[in-house]
């Protein structure tokens, strides 16, 4: 038996959530697939609290930023499979599968403790988040002895279990998890011996610096980096050595650290398994999927929404995504037969950029305005950020300071700019005296 | 003078504050009002909200995460974390139901942030 969705969200957080209330709400019946037991994705485990504050005007904790989400689903028709796992996922072949875009939309064969289960959707939204950088990605040698974590396991470990993983820890990476964690269990009664950072700039937000590290004195040694693990069945030190402006280790300046855990904090990646199986295009800076205004990917009928898209650094931006993306899946899937791939613009950027999304604009409805999210390549000053289409400007806007590891969002006019198919939106910058 | 990073948004403001003689505190960097008084209170009395989790008798959701109703000062922060360390909560409560009081540590409550215990 065969069941038929409208819109199929793949994950169960934020911007699943987000996606498949949206959806619902658009009219679509909407199926939501997890993979664990409970919806909420990776704010279970995020009690610290911060969360919301664009969109609620609060700071929750993770799971209370989730519960928001959980009640209004509670209120929608929105049907929810738990652990449940997504095997393959499939164009539908029909007799009209050469057509572009495909006119019935996805399979789904689905994997449960209930047994095995196909269902079909017209359109799919790929909520499937990031995964973190592990100890094998980030080159470090020697032995491989148990208490070697990323943060997002010690963070599974202690928050969800209830299981300390470390009495005496060094922590490598000074990304945002890696922070809250250093906070966390120093107040859980661990000894966090310093966080060590391969780049001269610290990764994390300067608030999470500010009262996870310097609230409990634990060190933060810029240009440093983990170059080696020793011990057998346990971690019992870590080597560490300084490192060049190219970030290798330099000869002659390691120095031992002895420690129980170390701790990795070393970046995230989009999770697009399901996007690669799909075909979508990937874009090569955010590792995820190449999107247009409403999330939708290079194939028709498959969106992407929140850090599947690329990493967020605010959750409220990763719902917001989601709901984009959401409502225009339900429109899709029951408008399809009109839908047509060659009506795109794009948005290009300068070098001073990391990567703005979207990467391009559909055109087929008119188009008032676009949110742009975009990261700055390096820490700069006072910049000058500039929107233009050809000759004409489009929007120019002031920053006080631009840093890599905040998101910059805006909104960019589009009325009456009357953009054509084929058109480029140049985004640049411009540091100001 | 001391230089303070704001923690009240994620635009993480770098201020400056400055005890006067006359006892004023003097303010810059900040870019609203809640940098302005954060600061204050960090030349005066450090406040912070305390995030944890505590026990739970109930094996499929061990661990509640828990917040304080408010920010208390940064100093009671060791003695909060000691009450706690001994919590095991025996009902099943909602998101935002308390958890317990802080008394004697420091005003307000410790609250639920999850509703785990009642939902999947």
């Amino acid at each position: 038996m065969t069941d038929k969705y409208d819109v199929a969200v793949i994950g169960g957080g934020p911007a699943g959530l987000a996606a498949a209330i949206a959806a619902e709400r658009a009219g679509a019946r909407v199926l939501l697939i997890e993979r664990e037991a409970r919806l909420g994705g990776i704010l279970k485990q995020c009690v610290h609290d911060g969360f919301g504050l664009v969109r609620f005007g609060e700071k929750l904790a993770g799971p209370e930023y989730a519960e928001r989400f959980l009640t209004q689903l509670r209120g929608t028709g929105v049907e929810v499979t738990p652990q449940t796992f997504v095997d393959e996922i499939s164009p539908l072949k029909g007799p009209r599968a050469d057509r572009v875009p495909p006119p019935t939309g996805f399979q789904l064969k689905l994997v449960s403790a209930k047994g095995m289960r196909n269902v079909r959707a017209k359109s799919v939204i790929l909520a499937t988040g990031c995964r973190e950088r592990t100890a094998r990605q980030v080159a470090i040698h020697g032995t491989r002895p148990a208490g070697i974590f990323t943060a997002g396991s010690a963070q599974y470990y202690t928050n969800i279990l209830g299981q300390l993983p470390a009495k005496r820890c060094v922590i490598l990476g000074s990304g945002d998890i890696g922070l809250i964690m250093a906070r966390r269990l120093t107040l859980e009664g661990a000894r966090v011996l310093g966080v060590y950072e391969a780049k001269p700039i610290p990764s994390g937000l300067p608030r999470n610096i500010a009262q996870c590290l310097h609230d409990f004195d634990i060190p933060l040694h810029l240009s440093k980096t983990v170059t080696r693990v020793f011990g057998h069945a346990r971690l019992e030190a870590v080597e560490i050595s300084d490192v060049d402006g190219v970030m290798r280790p330099i000869p002659g300046t390691q120095e031992r650290v002895a420690c129980d855990a170390l701790i990795l904090s070393v970046g995230l990646i989009p999770e697009n398994e399901l996007a690669e199986a799909l075909g979508v295009a990937l874009h090569p800076v955010t590792k995820g999927p190449v999107c247009d205004q409403n999330g939708m990917t290079s194939v028709p009928g498959v969106f992407s929404c929140g850090n599947a898209a690329h990493v967020n650094d605010l959750v409220d931006y990763v719902s917001e995504s989601g709901e984009t993306a959401g409502r225009a899946a339900a429109h899709y899937a029951m408008n399809n037969s009109q839908f047509t791939m060659n009506h795109y613009a794009s948005l290009s950027v300068d070098d001073s950029f990391l990567y703005a999304m979207p990467q391009r604009i559909h055109l087929r409805e008119p188009v008032d305005e676009i949110t742009v999210f975009f990261r700055s390549r390096e820490e700069r000053g006072k910049t000058r950020f500039t929107a233009r289409l050809g000759n004409e400007m489009i929007l120019n806007k002031n920053y006080r300071q631009l840093r890599p590891p905040e998101m910059e969002r805006l909104t960019v006019p589009l009325e009456g700019a009357e953009l054509k198919p084929g058109d480029v939106i140049a985004l640049e910058m411009e540091e100001m005296a | 003078m001391k230089e303070l990073i704001c923690i009240s948004c994620p635009a993480g403001c770098r201020l400056e504050a400055e005890a006067l003689e006359n006892g004023e505190i003097r303010v810059s960097g900040n870019s609203c009002k809640r940098g302005l008084d954060f600061a204050m209170a960090e030349m005066t009395r450090p406040m912070r909200s305390l995030c944890s989790t505590v026990r739970t008798a109930f094996g499929d959701f061990p661990m509640l995460p828990v917040r304080t109703d408010r920010e208390i000062p940064k100093s009671a922060i060791p003695e909060a974390m000691k009450l706690i360390s001994g919590i095991v909560v025996e009902e099943r409560i909602a998101c935002g139901d308390v958890v317990s009081s802080l008394a004697p540590i420091c005003e307000g409550n410790l609250i639920a942030t999850s509703s785990g215990l009642i939902s999947f």
